[in-house]
């Protein structure tokens, strides 16, 4: 599976992931929250409203379950579509929902005549709320999607440090004399590493490729610190067919490194395990903890920007957290195990 | 003439062979000599007063105690070498760190930067310690000794008080006492969030008192005395400093 076929442009709008827990609950609060509204603003009085929500949530709660059913099924087909088609699509989908949940509740009140006004009525509230939904998911990418820009921009100047550049290229300028072969290594590792570090950021990665992503990093790390340094990798059930984000992983282990091996003048040692548990990823990093005096700036704009990035990715089905523990500082992150390409964030065919 | 007797001290292996590889490039125009090497502050005040170095090649960043406190150290030896700083900081960094004030080189260093920095260097002696403060204000890690011909570095977070007693300040550690030159107002406004005073002559670690306990003075005034983790010493607290102490003592 190559890259550019699991593009995903995020400079254009998209669909949501109808499939993503995190829009799934936002549809059912705000429909809900839109019935509500209607109910209190219609009424004069709590009592009345409270009767009305009653009886209208017997119309909107199937029709919003049959939704958010619907477009989960039909969510890797409207994926594949153009974003305008898409909604397009989306509204369509709503309003034979729509109508069907007219005709179906007209005989149950059987006293009230079955009018083409009725209809029209139900048709034009599922389009006003399928329009508002969707502009409110528009507008939600397109406030984390600052954070895809300056990822690029943070990658170079603070994820790879400038202290991190340096030291390396004079480590391969030690390595040229007493081992030629080695400098050339060390400079195809870095070559590979600012390679990945000047790429878009917007397109998914493969988990086995972050991983040699890693080990590239850390070949450069063990030249630089030698003894000092030893990492422990647990990968044996890491899923490298996994998707992910780029350049999740990378900062993390940079941090470890410079947070946790670099400061010590004694042997420290960073564990890296990734697994997958049933329908997750989890990735485990963890390194000495040097106390609060000793952390070096910069550790928190590495661990915000990952987490926005998860947030942009995977909505509310990712998480990252921090810790320390026993002198240990760990990272945590849980992801969704995708193998395939994901409608989100969305891709344009 | 005698080759230029130079110390490196580096925590990266390969920056250090690196060094090595241009002095002996160098050789023809400035003939060099390295007699030591340290991979961390500790070891540099180990192996350094030993070596007869004329010149110390120091990087800025290394574990334990970074080159600027490092040479602020290295300042307090008899015989101190001059120092040539290292750095793999950006220019950004360098000038956050007003390091224009003293003799540093980028890494990875060029040949011809390194021989300019060598012969400025050679006779120079040791960078003035005022100055070195002025680019490093940050509180040091460790407090030197100079104990015959060495230097006995201090972790401060181990001392529970410092004592003024006659020229001297007494370092109190748990495990020992330390001769001191460095007056106590200088480690006081120093290490202003790790000591309070107590009395005219004493500061003790924050972190280690304890407790107080009254004590009965001859005149009827209460006196207090000062209970210390680890020593079982209990230092007196004089009545001009005991309401900040009651104060420091109530917010915990």
């Amino acid at each position: 599976m190559s890259n550019s076929s699991i593009k995903h442009n995020v400079s254009r709008d998209f669909l949501p992931d109808f499939r993503n827990s995190g829009v799934i609950a936002r549809v059912l609060i705000a429909v809900n929250v839109m019935a509500f509204g209607a109910a209190i603003g219609a009424e004069p009085s709590w009592p009345q409203a409270m009767e009305r929500l009653v009886r209208a949530a017997a119309v909107v709660e199937p029709l919003l379950i049959a939704s958010v059913v619907l477009l989960y099924l039909a969510a890797p087909l409207l994926a594949r579509l153009a974003y305008l088609r898409g909604c397009v699509a989306v509204l369509a989908i709503e309003l034979a929902l729509a109508a069907a949940g007219d005709a179906w509740a007209a005989p149950a009140g059987a006293t009230a005549p079955t009018s083409a006004s009725g209809l029209a009525r139900a048709l034009l509230l599922a389009a006003l709320v399928t329009i508002a939904l969707l502009g409110y998911f528009r507008l939600l990418v397109k406030a984390y999607s600052p954070a895809l820009a300056e990822a690029r921009l943070q990658a170079l100047q603070a994820r790879i440090r400038p202290h991190f550049l340096f030291n390396s290229l004079n480590a391969v300028l030690s390595l040229i004399r007493r081992d030629p072969r080695r400098a050339e290594r060390t400079l195809e590792d870095l070559a590979d590493l600012f390679r990945v570090l000047m790429s878009d950021g917007r397109t998914f990665v493969r988990l086995a490729e972050e991983i040699a992503l890693l080990e590239r990093y850390a070949d450069l790390e063990q030249l630089r610190l030698g003894q000092r340094l030893r990492i422990s990798w647990e990968l044996d059930s890491a899923p490298m067919d996994a998707l992910l984000p780029p350049l999740v992983l990378q900062p993390l282990l940079e941090n470890a490194v410079y947070h946790g091996v670099e400061p010590g003048t004694g042997a420290g040692e960073v564990v890296v395990q990734i697994a997958r548990r049933g329908d997750r990823v989890l990735v485990r990093i963890e390194n000495p903890y040097f106390g609060e005096q000793q952390q070096r700036a910069g550790n928190h704009m590495a661990l915000e920007n990952i987490r926005e990035r998860l947030m942009l990715f995977f909505d509310a089905e990712a998480r990252i957290e921090s810790r320390v523990r026993d002198a240990r500082y760990e990272v945590e992150i849980e992801i969704p195990y995708r193998a395939e390409p994901a409608p989100q964030p969305g891709s344009t065919a | 003439m005698s080759p230029l007797r130079v110390f490196i001290a580096d925590d990266e292996e390969p920056a250090r062979q690196r060094l090595r590889e241009l002095l002996a490039d160098l050789a023809a125009e400035l003939p060099a000599e390295v007699v030591g090497e340290a991979g961390n502050g500790v070891e540099t005040l180990e192996r350094l007063p030993g070596s007869g170095a004329q010149v110390l090649l120091l990087d800025i960043q290394m574990p334990g105690m970074s080159g600027l406190e490092l040479a602020r150290h290295v300042a307090g030896l008899p015989d101190a070498p001059a120092v040539i700083f290292v750095t793999a900081h950006d220019r950004h960094a360098v000038e956050a760190f007003e390091l224009n004030a003293l003799d540093y080189l980028l890494k990875p260093v060029r040949a011809a930067r390194l021989v300019d920095a060598l012969r400025r260097a050679s006779g120079a002696g040791a960078p003035e310690r005022a100055r070195l403060e002025r680019v490093d204000p940050r509180a040091r890690e460790f407090l030197s000794v100079p104990e015959r011909n060495r230097i006995v570095l201090v972790p401060v977070r181990d001392i529970v008080y410092c004592k003024a007693e006659l020229k001297y300040v007494t370092l109190r550690t748990r495990t020992g006492e330390h001769l001191s030159e460095e007056p106590l107002v200088t480690l006081e406004r120093e290490f202003a969030e790790r000591f309070v005073r107590i009395h005219r002559n004493c500061l003790v670690a924050r972190a280690a008192i304890r407790g107080f306990e009254r004590a009965d003075g001859e005149d009827d005034e209460t006196r207090w005395l000062v209970l210390l983790d680890g020593v079982p010493e209990r230092l007196p607290v004089s009545r001009r400093q005991w309401p900040v102490l009651r104060d420091l003592a109530a917010e915990r």
